[in-house]
């Protein structure tokens, strides 16, 4: 557990000393802040609209932005330590594979997390201060939650870099994979799914077809944020299958840690087979 | 203990054989040079003392206990022969991060990173830092913990003669300690005066173990002697034929002085003869010098090797 520890806290003091967190936290709360006051204009009006809308708008960016921000902060995280010679070096140390990428997952999770609750955090107090008449509990709720399936999917995408890092023989090229996993999951999925339902022509079992949404975690994340509020009216395009769902809240935060869990064991797995 | 124990090793890595039957040991205090072409097995064969790989046939314990065990490996020394390091931390940093992960008491640092010749530099970041310096660091890494096995790929290259010299005689002051180091390195004369044994690997296999005097006596190479005449080198000439019991060395004249190329058997009888004569007013021996032993037993067709891979 030791050495799991220390690896963190190199990557952590990393992402300190590079200013990764802070210009994280930075985007974040700017994105928060000006969603919350700017997100109504396009009804004619500045202003607060509502902790709804709000928490939709920020979720719809949140999907384009912290896989983005997760695949760019993990994807170097073992073949980058390759390329240095350091994984070999680290190799011969008392360290397993599983410590050393449980340690990076912990150091850069840790990063991503201080950083969304830093960002997000600010922008909810100043919402909660700036605004009259806001709903302090349902506001600080869905805040929460938003922080709480926030973090959560940017685990998962770090995970998911770490898959393309463990596998990788150089840095470009886990580059190159990292982005390609954010095109799938971030812009071709829900187009691929929308496809396969009108060429089906309703073929598909409709009981089925809600459980596709699960296999993408981003799809996942704004369904938690959206059906919160029972308001599945908002729901659009593909997402309106989410309304056909039978599993509710605490199904979608088991899929989000699910899509955690997966792809960092997968990619452990293919760690251990990696020649060093 | 012995430090590690190669009973006839083998590795595969895609049906191609990389080791085959090696036979290997080393014990607590002794130097031991691994010598070879590029892809002879080097590597290979640190990788595996180290646990980084499993061998596919054959035995091997690292000091009694399996290689790669977290016990074994936190008494394991190891300088890879290019390793960047982190090059945003100080080297300071880096240090305080491997002495973490060994469990090594953090007062070492400062203390090694003095040792090695950095004490100027241990705030500075690896990044400004040269060749040679991150040489040094990679060796304050290696010392960290006092291993009981040390194992340096190539531990001088950019390291400045003096520095060389410095690093050879801590190797001696560990050795002398009971620590086991095996010392990679392409420099042969360099490492000549300092190694206790050598090993040399051909095309992974061990082709001849021992220290220098066992490994003359395998190589069986010619001794130089360069003798000078007290009257004409015709005569010495002569008198060299004469000698009984002597294959007829090869002769040659070099500036006035004649050098004689004789089987390591013959060289006394040869020597002793020649005193008698009279003939020889001053005698020069020149043992066959490791690089001699290493190109004989790897063969002359040194660059036909280059294309294995380390």
């Amino acid at each position: 557990m030791n050495s799991v520890w220390t690896i963190a806290r190199k990557e952590l003091s990393d992402s300190l000393r590079n200013r990764w967190l802070l210009a994280i936290a930075m985007v974040f709360a700017v994105l928060a802040v000006g969603i919350a006051w700017f997100g109504a204009a396009a009804s004619g009006q500045v202003g607060y609209a509502s902790t709804p809308a709000t928490i939709a708008s920020l979720a719809s960016l949140g999907i384009f932005l912290i896989p983005l921000i997760a695949l760019l902060l993990a994807y170097d995280a073992i073949v980058g330590e390759d390329e240095g010679g350091t994984l070999l070096l680290l190799m011969t140390y008392p360290l397993s594979r599983g410590q050393l990428l449980f340690g990076k997952f912990l150091g850069h999770g840790l990063t991503l997390a201080f950083a969304t609750i830093l960002g997000f955090g600010v922008a909810g107090i100043a919402i909660a201060v700036l605004v009259e008449d806001v709903g302090i509990t349902s506001l600080a709720l869905a805040m929460l939650r938003f922080i709480g399936s926030t973090i959560l999917l940017g685990w998962g995408f770090i995970a998911l870099a770490y898959v393309v890092s463990v596998r990788a023989s150089e840095k470009p090229v886990a580059a190159g994979l990292a982005l390609a996993i954010w095109f799938f999951f971030v812009l071709v999925f829900d187009l691929l799914l929308l496809g396969s339902l009108v060429a089906s022509e309703g073929k598909l079992n409709p009981e089925l077809l809600p459980w596709l949404l699960m296999l993408n975690p981003t799809d996942i994340y704004r369904l938690l944020n959206i059906l919160a509020f029972g308001e599945g009216r908002q729901l659009s395009g593909v997402l309106s299958l989410g309304n056909d769902l039978p599993i509710g809240q605490s199904g979608l935060w088991l899929g989000l840690v699910l899509w955690c869990v997966a792809p960092l064991t997968l990619a452990w797995a293919l760690f251990r087979k990696r020649r060093i | 203990m012995s430090c590690f124990r190669l009973e006839n090793v083998s590795y595969r890595y895609d049906k191609a054989t990389v080791l085959q039957g090696v036979d290997l040991r080393l014990e607590p205090g002794e130097i031991l040079g691994l010598f070879g072409h590029n892809g002879a097995g080097k590597t290979t064969t640190i990788k595996l003392i180290l646990g980084l790989m499993q061998p596919v046939g054959g035995s091997l314990s690292v000091l009694d206990g399996s290689a790669g065990d977290s016990q074994v490996t936190r008494h394991i020394g190891y300088l890879p022969e290019n390793v960047m390091f982190y090059p945003q931390l100080t080297g300071r940093e880096i240090l305080a991060h491997f002495a973490r992960l060994k469990g090594a008491d953090l007062r070492q640092v400062p203390e090694l990173l003095t040792q090695v010749g950095l004490d100027d530099a241990m705030d500075g970041r690896v990044k400004t830092y040269s060749k040679g310096m991150r040489q040094r660091l990679g060796l304050a890494q290696a010392l960290l913990g006092k291993p009981k096995l040390l194992m340096l790929d190539e531990p001088t290259v950019g390291l400045d003669p003096v520095a060389t010299a410095d690093l050879y005689r801590l190797l001696r002051t560990l050795c002398d300690s009971g620590t086991g180091i095996v010392l990679c390195s392409h420099v042969l004369p360099g490492v000549e005066p300092y190694i206790d044994r050598a090993a040399i690997l051909t095309d992974g296999a061990l082709k001849a173990t021992g220290n220098l005097e066992a490994l003359r006596r395998q190589a069986n190479m010619p001794v130089t002697l360069m003798l000078e005449s007290t009257g004409t080198l015709d005569s010495l000439e002569n008198a060299i034929r004469q000698c009984n019991g002597v294959t007829r060395p090869v002769m040659k004249n070099i500036n006035n002085r004649l050098q004689v190329d004789v089987r390591p058997a013959d060289k006394m009888p040869l020597l002793t003869a020649l005193m008698a004569s009279g003939e020889v007013a001053d005698v020069g021996i020149h043992q066959p010098t490791l690089e001699d032993i290493y190109v004989h037993f790897i063969g002359y067709g040194g660059l036909a090797h280059r294309g294995g891979v380390q």
